[in-house]
C-alpha cells in the first residue's frame, strides 16, 4: 500500500534528519530515488529549485512534492505527516526531560554551549543565503556580483538596523523592487 | 494597550502566518519568531527563545518545527504543541501543493524569479541582521567565555562543511566541559 510506503520513508528521514533541512537531502534522495524510485535525478534537482524559492522548511517541501507525485494529495499529507512523527515524538520527549531536570547547572551549562553554535549556524545560514543572493549559482568574483541585488540587500539592512521595520513588509518590498527592476530593465535593454 | 493572550487559535494563526513567510529555509524563521513572540506579544522572553531554539536544533527533524513545538508545549502543554505543529506545517503544505500543479507554467516567467530574487536580499539582510542581535550579548564580560565555541562552530560549519549534528554535539559537550571547570574552581577557592 502506497501511503504506508511513503508514511513510513518519510518516518526514516525524519529521525535520521539531525542537523536541519540539508541533512535530511541525501537521506531523501536514498529513499526516493534509489530505493524506491518515486523521483528521477533531475525531478530531485526541480524539487530542490522549487524549495528554495517556496515557504518553509525543505524536508516538508520535498514530501510535499514526492507525496503529490506518487499519490496526489493524501500522499503528499501523508509523507508530511511521516517526515513530522517522529521528530515530534523527541521533541516531546526533549521537553519533558528538560521540565524536569532543565534548571540542573549541568543541562544549563550544557544548553549555554549550544546557545553559541545555534548563532553561528544562523551566521553560515545568512553567509549562504547572501552567497545566492550576490550570485546565484554563478562563479563567486568581484565581476560576477549581480549589483542590483547587492545594493536592495545593503539598502534593506541598513533600514532594517536603523528602523526596526517589519520583517515581512520589508521582505515583501524587496520582491516588489525586484519585479520592478525587471520590468524597467526589460525596457532599457 | 491590551496583550493578546496565547490561546490555542492564537498560536495556530501565528505560526501559520509566520511559516507561510520564510522563504529561503528555517533559518529565516528565526528572526519572524524573535519579532513576534518575544518583542510584540512577549509570550516568551529572548534567553527562552534561545533556549529552545538550542533544543529545537538538537533534535532530528526541521529545525523550526521542532522550535514551534517546543514553545508550544512550554505555553499551552501537548494541544499546543499539536496546534504549533499544524500551523507549522501547513503553508508549506498548501503552497507546494499549489506550485507542484503550477510549477510548468512559473518555471520559466522572469518576473516571478526576480520576484523572488529581490526577496532573498530581502532575507539575507533579515538574517544578517538577527546574527548581530543574537551575537551582541556574548561581548559582555561574563558570556566572552563563550566566543570561541562560536567561531570553532562558524569555521567547522562554513569552512569545512561538518554536519551540524556533529558540531551541536561537540558544542553541548564543551559546554558541560565549562561548567565542570567552573564548579571545580570555585570548590578549590
Amino acid at each position: 500500500m502506497i501511503y504506508l510506503r511513503l508514511f513510513i520513508s518519510f518516518c526514516i528521514i525524519g529521525v535520521l534528519a539531525f542537523g536541519g533541512g540539508y541533512a535530511a537531502l541525501p537521506l531523501i534522495q536514498e529513499q526516493c530515488i534509489e530505493i524506491n524510485q518515486w523521483l528521477s535525478m533531475s525531478e530531485f534537482s526541480d524539487l530542490l529549485t522549487i524549495s528554495q524559492i517556496t515557504p518553509g522548511p525543505i524536508a516538508i517541501n520535498s514530501a510535499t512534492f514526492v507525496g503529490m507525485k506518487v499519490a496526489g494529495i493524501p500522499g503528499a499529507i501523508v509523507a508530511s505527516l511521516g517526515f513530522m512523527f517522529p521528530p515530534f515524538i523527541i521533541v516531546t520527549l526533549l521537553f519533558l526531560v528538560f521540565k524536569k531536570y532543565g534548571h540542573l547547572t549541568f543541562i544549563q551549562d550544557i544548553i549555554n554551549g549550544l546557545k553559541p553554535a545555534v548563532v553561528a549556524l544562523v551566521a553560515v545560514a545568512a553567509l549562504g543565503v547572501l552567497t545566492e543572493t550576490l550570485w546565484d549559482g554563478a562563479e563567486v568574483t568581484v565581476a560576477s556580483i549581480d549589483m542590483f541585488s547587492a545594493v536592495l540587500a545593503l539598502a534593506a539592512f541598513i533600514i532594517i538596523r536603523k528602523w526596526k521595520t517589519n520583517i515581512i513588509t520589508t521582505i515583501l518590498a524587496c520582491g516588489v523592487l525586484g519585479v520592478l527592476w525587471e520590468f524597467v530593465s526589460a525596457f532599457l535593454v | 494597550m491590551k496583550k493578546e493572550k496565547p490561546t490555542y487559535a492564537a498560536l495556530f494563526a501565528h505560526t501559520f502566518t509566520i511559516s507561510a513567510f520564510t522563504i529561503g529555509g528555517g533559518y529565516v524563521m528565526l528572526p519572524m519568531m524573535r519579532e513576534r513572540f518575544v518583542e510584540k506579544l512577549h509570550w516568551i522572553n529572548e534567553d527562552e527563545l534561545a533556549e529552545l531554539t538550542a533544543i529545537g536544533q538538537s533534535s532530528p527533524g526541521a529545525m523550526v518545527v521542532n522550535t514551534n513545538v517546543l514553545m508550544g508545549y512550554r505555553l499551552l502543554g501537548f494541544w499546543g504543541a499539536v496546534c504549533a505543529l499544524l500551523g507549522t506545517a501547513l503553508p508549506p503544505l498548501v503552497i507546494l501543493s499549489v506550485v507542484f500543479c503550477f510549477y510548468d507554467a512559473i518555471r520559466g516567467n522572469s518576473y516571478v524569479s526576480a520576484g523572488f530574487r529581490g526577496m532573498r536580499a530581502g532575507v539575507s539582510a533579515v538574517i544578517a541582521d538577527t546574527v548581530i542581535d543574537m551575537a551582541a550579548p556574548y561581548l559582555k564580560r561574563e558570556k566572552m567565555l563563550y566566543i570561541p565555541i562560536m567561531v570553532l562552530a562558524f569555521v567547522f560549519a562554513w569552512f569545512f562543511d561538518v554536519n551540524v549534528a556533529v558540531i551541536i554535539i561537540s558544542c553541548g559537550a564543551l559546554g558541560a566541559i565549562f561548567g565542570i571547570l567552573r564548579d571545580r574552581r570555585r570548590r578549590s577557592s
